[in-house]
């Protein structure tokens, strides 16, 4: 145990040395577009089986696909934002399989030219690590239907309302090398496709999935061969399929054995993968050019407005908070990752301590949310009362300590910072009269400790301030204390 | 009543409109003509109560002073469109019990029109096939030389049979590779293959995506003309559609054609063309010299790797486009005890022989370390074939050739698939180009078989190709009725 | 396709019909071989063309791909979509089960 704790993330401690995860993500994100990519079938989540399906969804004699403009500007848009090659021209192929939830028996997507090329973003995985991730491409396609194998026995039941909804698959680089680094990968695309609105991100209705290729290797080895783990929907399941993985390999290979490249599934019961049966069958998915699409074309304008459209992206709010606030980069980080949190953190920041703010919303109200098990959006704390509770610190009217009391009550009742502290007499005290008071009562209780201090135990002055925030109850103001127990200690 | 088959589908038209006959009476007289040539095995399906429920309403039309383009007229259908609540078969025992909730783009607008709808017409299985004999339902019997049974040619042979047998005023067909204009040649009557584009694809059952394209069987120019008017349109739900007019094609009837430049393709004139036909080629080139065209010999010089190309690419769009015939959605399923059981049992049951072995060379052709070879290398030669014949259409307006090798051939002799395939061999290269183009009777050879002679036109030229081909027919002037057809 | 002269054989055979899901009886195995290595020698003659400076045609159509508005104009019709299916159930599609 001693010894893994020494490790960097991403590296197992095996018997014959340190293994390194080489990880790549290919992210499914959906389309937030109201039709599918190539019928006008609606593409709601949570409908009855088999109502959002048109016959072109449900693949019937002769229906033929026709593409839905929005779906391509926004694959453009994220495209760009993750400072990526545009392709202006790109090709719809077939990849053609069979599956129950698959009507056409061909899923239309993109293979030899997407419509996104080579990009790369920065991600944060913490404050002294930050890195910068290769996308290999971004291309659309169209999502499968949904099978059901607990409805009976011996058959299972197809719902074909997914069936042609608009994927993007983002498709990394191998650069990433810890499942910590996957985790803030995905937070990074994540915050990328909320700011630009091409995909809403919820991993928990699926519309972001991601499939986790991973490998081993030796440090400055070539490439291990791979596996895929499918259809991770939760960035605490890609955290812990990638370690369940690596560690899978790592034994193998110690063991003398060797990885077969192979589809597996991540079995959040047991925390292991497993092989995918039903993808036991050696593919060759027979890519052509749809037939009954063409080339997807469009000009440098077409790119150039939704250039000029692009909102602001997480990157430059990141690199704003830190010049306009002095937060560090870590936190202007972790504000950025939703556009909900950069504009909580600029109304609770208005005029106060930028730095202090930070720190309060993502150690004290990130944490109260996360222990209620509520969004941002519902906390009960207001950007204006937090500022103002910040207000109340900086300007040295509670305590920092007390402070924590006041934020608790606020996470209750939502009252303002300065009703709590009026009606629970909670104000600093910081009339020099009354600390004065308090010191000399101290030191007339103490006497013993007085000579102590006075012969040279100097160590003894943090006892004295201790006294004397106790009987005020924390409320005393410590500067004050400090200033007149050094006075007054003679 | 038989009188009445002897209108034309322009002729029954103006009849119809001038009140001279009702569209009930046509569309009886059709009915028993159906009946009268059952033999025949045109039709798959025949829908009498909605015929002249139709005829009916147009009729009620006709009194008012109302006449669509169509009104009153019978016509059969291709069994590849999809038709509303109607049997859909593509002739194929998998879609034995597939009724559409939708009508194809192309019969919707023949409707629209006023056309009356007989039944839908056999044709080789999935339109697979030269001869008619992959039908599920067995052969079609070309009506000329009845007795000797003779092959109607393909995939459309329903519809080509049914109109030289006057069981159908008119026809729809599709055309791939030549499946409307082989037939026609074999079966005496007029058959045209718009441009890729004109007509929409939507709810015709897909064969080769890239090739498909709809068209009219008729018994003169004239009539194809009136009947394309009404198939083609522009169709936002096909994205190969073409965004373009089709300008009134009955207004280019009876257009001089002098001047005109006619090319003469040097390679269309090889070995393994039937004598007679040979002939007629040339009584055609000096009718169009006659009528002021200009004869100019032409060079296509990649037309004979038109075949190879078209067997690469169409069966590698087929096994892609068949695979949704797989028993769970519609169709028939043969049940199983796992799902692949179960698509392997029900497509290997309800799947025929050419089109099997078609979804196999398709898979093949596309497959991991076969798809440079084959289908990709295909796809340049199908690029060096179209480039030929733009660089002709520099020089001419219209191309003439023989419309198949040879005659009709009598049913079951030609067993090997490739022989088979050499049927359109003329007929593939304008269909790898996306070109119009148009078959129609010249004369019949020493057997009495109808011959075809074949007109190219440049892309959406249609228009000039029916004022060329019209030139054509009157010089031919082939005014015989096949043995077998309805009295 | 010179350096792979293309001899189909039966085990070949059997890997596109699984690849095509197609079940071949045995006993049409031989001929569908024949068939196959026929067409495929037919075919072969394109290797004499030069195509080294030729782009793959793919669609002989001249204009652009079309785009449609993203509007919900389909859909809600479940009786329509499942009215030709050979096995449904509340809703479903109804196949053999599958095991992933």
């Amino acid at each position: 145990m001693s010894e893994t704790s020494k490790l960097k993330p991403g590296h197992i401690q095996g018997e014959t040395g340190v293994w390194e995860m080489v990880i790549g993500l290919e992210i499914h994100a959906q389309v937030s577009s109201k039709s599918k990519l190539f019928s006008g079938a609606s593409a709601t989540f949570g409908a009855q089986a088999n109502s959002n399906v048109s016959l072109v969804d449900a693949a019937m004699p002769g229906m033929l696909p026709v593409i839905n403009e929005y779906c391509v500007e926004q694959a453009v848009k994220t495209g760009l934002a993750l400072n990526a090659q545009i392709n202006n021209i790109s090709v719809f192929d077939r990849k053609n399989y069979f599956y129950a939830d698959l009507p056409q028996g061909y899923q239309i997507s993109q293979f030899t030219k997407p419509i996104v090329g080579e990009g790369e973003i920065n991600i944060d995985v913490d404050d002294n690590n930050q890195t910068t991730i290769g996308i290999e491409r971004l291309h659309l396609e169209q999502d499968a239907g949904k099978s059901l194998h607990d409805q009976h026995p011996s058959k299972s039941y197809i719902d074909l309302n997914r069936t042609g909804v608009a994927l993007m698959e983002i498709v990394s680089k191998p650069d990433i090398r810890s499942p910590q680094e996957a985790g803030a990968y995905v937070k990074k695309i994540r915050s990328i496709l909320r700011y630009v609105g091409s995909c809403d991100g919820n991993m928990e209705e699926g519309s972001l999935r991601a499939d986790c290729n991973v490998s081993v290797r030796k440090a400055g080895e070539e490439f291990g061969t791979r596996c895929e783990i499918k259809n991770l929907n939760s960035i605490r399941f890609i955290n812990q399929a990638i370690q369940a993985e690596a560690e899978r390999q790592v034994e193998i290979l110690e063991s003398g054995g060797e990885i077969n490249q192979e589809t597996r599934l991540f079995d959040t019961s047991t925390g292991e993968t497993r092989s995918m049966r039903s993808k036991e069958d050696a593919h060759d998915y027979r890519y052509f050019p749809d037939p009954d699409l063409l080339p997807l074309e469009f000009t440098d304008s077409f790119v150039q407005d939704i250039k000029d459209k692009l909102p602001e992206l997480p990157d430059f709010v990141k690199k704003r908070l830190v010049n306009e606030y002095g937060i560090t980069p870590y936190d202007a980080s972790i504000l950025v990752e939703e556009k909900d949190y950069v504009n909580f953190f600029e109304k609770a920041a208005t005029g106060g301590d930028g730095k202090l703010t930070a720190n309060w919303m993502i150690s004290e109200l990130f944490g109260a949310l996360k222990k209620e098990n509520l969004l941002l959006s519902n906390s009960p704390i207001s950007p204006e009362t937090l500022g103002e509770l910040i207000g109340l610190i900086s300007k040295g009217i509670i305590s920092g300590k007390i402070a924590k009391d006041v934020f608790s009550e606020m996470m209750i009742s939502s009252k303002k910072p300065s009703d709590i502290v009026k009606e629970k007499g909670l104000e600093q005290v910081s009339d020099d009269k009354e600390i004065l008071k308090l010191v000399d009562k101290v030191i007339a209780d103490n006497q013993d400790k007085v000579k102590d201090y006075l012969s040279g135990k100097d160590k003894l002055f943090g006892f004295f301030v201790g006294q004397v925030m106790k009987i005020s109850q924390g409320k005393a103001n410590p500067g004050l204390v400090n200033k007149m127990l050094k006075e007054n200690l003679k | 009543m038989s009188d009445l088959l002897k209108y034309d589908l322009l002729g029954a038209s103006e009849a119809i409109k001038s009140k001279e006959i009702s569209s009930v009476e046509l569309t009886n007289a059709y009915i028993e003509a159906i009946e009268k040539t059952s033999s025949l095995g045109a039709y798959l399906e025949i829908v009498k109560d909605k015929a002249l429920e139709m005829a009916k309403v147009s009729d009620e039309n006709i009194s008012k002073g109302v006449s669509r383009p169509l009104e009153g007229l019978p016509i059969g259908i291709k069994d590849m469109f999809c038709t509303k609540d109607i049997k859909t078969t593509a002739s194929s025992k998998i879609l034995d019990n597939f009724y559409p909730t939708y009508e194809s783009t192309v019969t919707q607008n023949l409707w629209n029109d006023g056309a009356v709808m007989l039944g839908k017409l056999s044709c080789d299985e999935f339109a697979m096939g030269s001869s008619n004999e992959t039908a599920a339902k067995g052969n079609v019997i070309n009506p000329w030389l009845k007795h000797k049974k003779m092959s109607p040619g393909g995939s459309s042979g329903g519809s080509a049979a049914a109109v030289a047998a006057r069981s159908a005023l008119a026809a729809t067909g599709t055309d791939t590779g030549g499946s409307i204009r082989q037939p026609a040649a074999f079966c005496g009557i007029t058959g045209l293959k718009p441009t890729y584009g004109r007509c929409s694809r939507w709810g015709i059952v897909a064969f080769s995506s890239s090739l498909d394209q709809a068209g009219p069987l008729t018994r003169t120019v004239s009539d194809a003309a009136l009947m394309l008017n009404s198939m083609a349109s522009y169709d936002k739900k096909d994205s190969t559609s073409a965004n373009l007019n089709m300008p009134d094609l009955m207004s280019y009837l009876g257009n001089s054609i002098k001047g005109k430049k006619i090319g003469i393709p040097k390679e269309y004139t090889q070995d393994g063309i039937s004598d007679d036909i040979v002939n007629f080629y040339q009584k055609s080139i000096n009718w169009l010299k006659e009528a002021g065209a200009e004869i100019i010999p032409v060079s296509l010089p990649h037309t004979k790797y038109a075949l190879p190309v078209y067997y690469i690419i169409a069966p590698a769009e087929a096994s892609s486009n068949l695979a949704r015939y797989d028993g769970v959605r519609f169709g028939q399923r043969k049940e199983a005890s796992s799902l692949d059981e179960m698509y392997e049992a029900t497509r290997g049951e309800g799947f025929g022989d050419e089109v099997k072995r078609r979804i196999m060379i398709g898979t093949y052709v596309l497959s991991s370390g076969y798809y440079d070879a084959y289908y990709l290398k295909a796809q340049k030669v199908r690029r060096l074939i179209k480039e030929d014949f733009e660089n002709v259409f520099k020089k001419v307006d219209y191309i003439l050739t023989p419309s198949t090798p040879t005659t009709s051939f009598e049913l079951g002799k030609k067993q090997d698939p490739l022989t088979m395939y050499l049927n359109d061999i003329f007929t593939v290269p304008a269909s790898l180009a996306g070109l119009p183009g148009i078959s129609l009777p010249i004369g019949l050879d020493k057997l009495g078989l109808p011959i075809g002679i074949q007109l190219i036109a440049n892309s959406f030229d249609e228009p000039g190709l029916i004022s060329t081909a019209h030139v054509l027919e009157k010089s031919a002037d082939f005014n015989f009725i096949a043995d077998g057809a309805a009295k | 396709m010179s350096n792979k002269k293309s001899i189909v054989d039966i085990p070949t055979v059997n890997k596109i019909a699984r690849l095509s899901r197609l079940d071949i009886p045995e006993k049409n195995k031989q001929s569908l071989t024949n068939d196959l290595n026929n067409i495929l020698g037919f075919v072969a003659n394109l290797e004499e063309v030069d195509t080294s400076n030729v782009e793959p045609l793919a669609s002989v159509t001249g204009h652009k791909l079309p785009l449609r508005s993203d509007i919900v104009t389909d859909g809600n019709m479940e009786d329509l979509v499942l009215k030709n299916a050979p096995e449904s159930s509340s809703g479903f599609f109804v196949v053999p089960k599958v095991i992933e």
